[in-house]
Formats: C-alpha cells, structure tokens, sequence
C-alpha cells in the first residue's frame, strides 16, 4: 500500500506539499508541532496514494521522510 | 510488495533540522546534492567549501568535511584543496551574491584555469542573509531594499548571467542553468549536479551548475507566489539549459 511518512516536528508550514499532491491527499491539520507551526497531515481513506514521490521532491525541509509505493 | 521510493540520504547527518525560512529552496538544493554524493559513492571522499550567506549552512547538514572560506573566496580555497589533494572529490556551495559579486573574479578565474572542483551556485535575484539588498542577479524592475524604485539600468546596470559566462571559459566542463520551480525541473536540476560532479570525476575540469531558487522571505511573498515567480519572470531572463557539456562532444 503506497503511503509517506511525515516527520511533523521538521514542518515549516510552507504547504508547498499540499499543493503538489495530484490526489490532493495531504491537507493542514489542526495540530501544531514544537516550532509552532500547524502541520500538514496524510489522509488516505481510499487508498490512492500513487507513491509519486513529488510531495517529498518537492518538501523543502525533509518533513517527508519516506515514500512507499506497492 | 512494497517498495521505497525515497528517503532522506545518508550523507546528511542524524536529526538534521534546516535553519532555512519556510517554502526556501536551498533546502531542496542542499537535499539534491546530499543525494548525488549518496549515488556516486563519494562521502568519505568529499570536501566542501561553503561559502557566506544561506549557503554557509550546508556543513551543519551534510555528514562531508567542510571548510568556510571568507566572503566570495570559496572557489580559490576550494583551489587550494582540490591541489593539496587531487584525489579528493571538491566542491563549492554558493549563493549569487557570493558567487557572483565579491567572488567573480576567483569564480571565472577558476574557470579559467580549469579546476577540477564542482561548484553549485544557487541564483535567488537578491542578498537572501542580509536582508534582500540589490544583488548582480537582480533582475530589471525589481524592487529590494536598496533599489527601491526597481532595479534601472542608468543607475544599477544589468543582471549578470553566470552560467552563459562560465561556459565561455576554456577550462570548464560543464556549465548549465537550471531552475527548482517544479518537480520535474527538480529532477532535471539533480541530474544537472550529477553531471557537474561526474566531469570532476573523470578529470575534465570545473563542472558548474546554476540553480535558480526562491527566496519567499526576501520577496515578501509565500513559497508557492515565488515559484511562479521563478517560473513566469526569472526564466525568461534567465533562460534554464546546458550552455557547455564536454562530454557531448566526446561521444
């Protein structure tokens, strides 16, 4: 199952990711993280993650750690 | 069967946090490069000298020796690395007012003399770490802090396009312009390092890489206005390719 991991403490909340995603599967979450920042979250219910990867190509900050596709 | 597609490089070091502004894109500039050394094997081999300005901070993120070199001197330090040691893998990371201002002329003389060190500039149109003043790059009408009614030639003169220029000097390798507006110019821009850092490899001479970059803070806009700045007015000017590959020549 294709999915991404985020790691919310590096977000800058720069949304660039949310942008990107062709399955508009990223969305700004309510929490926010130790720099303050309200942080982007992965919502995939129907499972159609395609495991691109541009999300993370484009982060500029490493927030995406990991992409699996399968 | 699942399979990983990406994940953050070895060469970076454990933990590492950016101290870059939000939506910047040295951060995918430093992750580009962090990636090419992983592909090419060359970590252990590698030195950097980091430059002043954003760039500097590269050698608090990449697991490589590195060296700071004073304002504009980082391809003349590099210099002197790559001939106390030739079998080092050495490469300069700079922004455009370092490059190209106060360092011109170590950086086109370096061309000159044919180093063989890599050299990635990243062009954001302005002085990113002092604030946003009128940098060589800045393009015409634009308006920093000390231009403040627009960059005009009679009294500022004209942007300066490096890669064109570097490609004019005998002993560069490879000199190409490439842009981080997108993701597929983002891929393209990593094959452009590669490349840069192959013709060092294979002792071809100086491989040089311009990388155009967003810099939301300093043009009071947010990430995503900067790279459609990037895309509609800095590529027109500066216009993304390959202006020298030695190696298209030899095939």
């Amino acid at each position: 199952m294709s999915h991404i991991v985020i790691n919310e403490n590096r977000c800058k909340a720069c949304y660039l990711c949310v942008k990107e995603c062709p399955k508009k599967l990223i969305r700004v979450s309510e929490k926010t993280n130790n720099l303050g920042n309200r942080v982007v979250e992965f919502c995939d219910p129907n499972n159609e993650c395609l495991g691109c990867a541009m999300c993370a190509t484009r982060c500029p900050d490493l927030a995406i750690t990991e992409v699996y596709r399968g | 069967m699942t399979t990983q597609v990406f994940k953050i490089a070895d060469s970076f070091k454990k933990n590492v946090k950016y101290t870059f502004c939000p939506g910047c894109d040295h951060g995918v500039a430093v992750r580009l490069v962090a990636e090419v050394i992983d592909e090419l094997g060359i970590r252990e081999n590698a030195i950097v000298a980091a430059a002043i300005g954003c760039s500097v901070t590269i050698y608090d993120f990449l697991n490589i020796d590195a060296l700071e070199s004073p304002h504009g001197r980082a391809m003349a330090v590099a210099t002197g690395i790559k001939r106390a040691k030739p079998d080092k893998f050495v490469f300069t990371y700079q922004g455009d007012g370092d490059f190209a201002s106060i360092g011109w002329a170590e950086s086109m003389h370096a061309g000159l003399r044919g180093e063989k060190i890599s050299s990635i500039c990243i062009n954001n149109t302005t002085f990113g770490m002092t604030g946003g003043q009128l940098g060589p790059t800045t393009m015409m009408g634009q308006v920093t802090t000390t231009s403040p009614t627009g960059r005009n030639p009679e009294y500022y003169g004209y942007p300066i396009k490096m890669a064109e220029h570097m490609a004019l000097c005998d002993g560069v390798a490879y000199s190409a312009r490439v842009s981080l507006d997108s993701v597929p110019n983002i891929r393209k821009a990593k094959q452009a390092i590669k490349k840069a850092f192959e013709v060092q490899l294979q002792g071809l001479g100086l491989g040089f890489v311009e990388i155009l970059a967003g810099c939301p803070t300093n043009w009071r806009m947010s990430p995503a206005q900067a790279h459609d700045r990037v895309r509609d007015e800095m590529m027109q000017t500066f216009k993304p390719g390959v202006y020298k590959d030695v190696t298209a020549d030899i095939k």
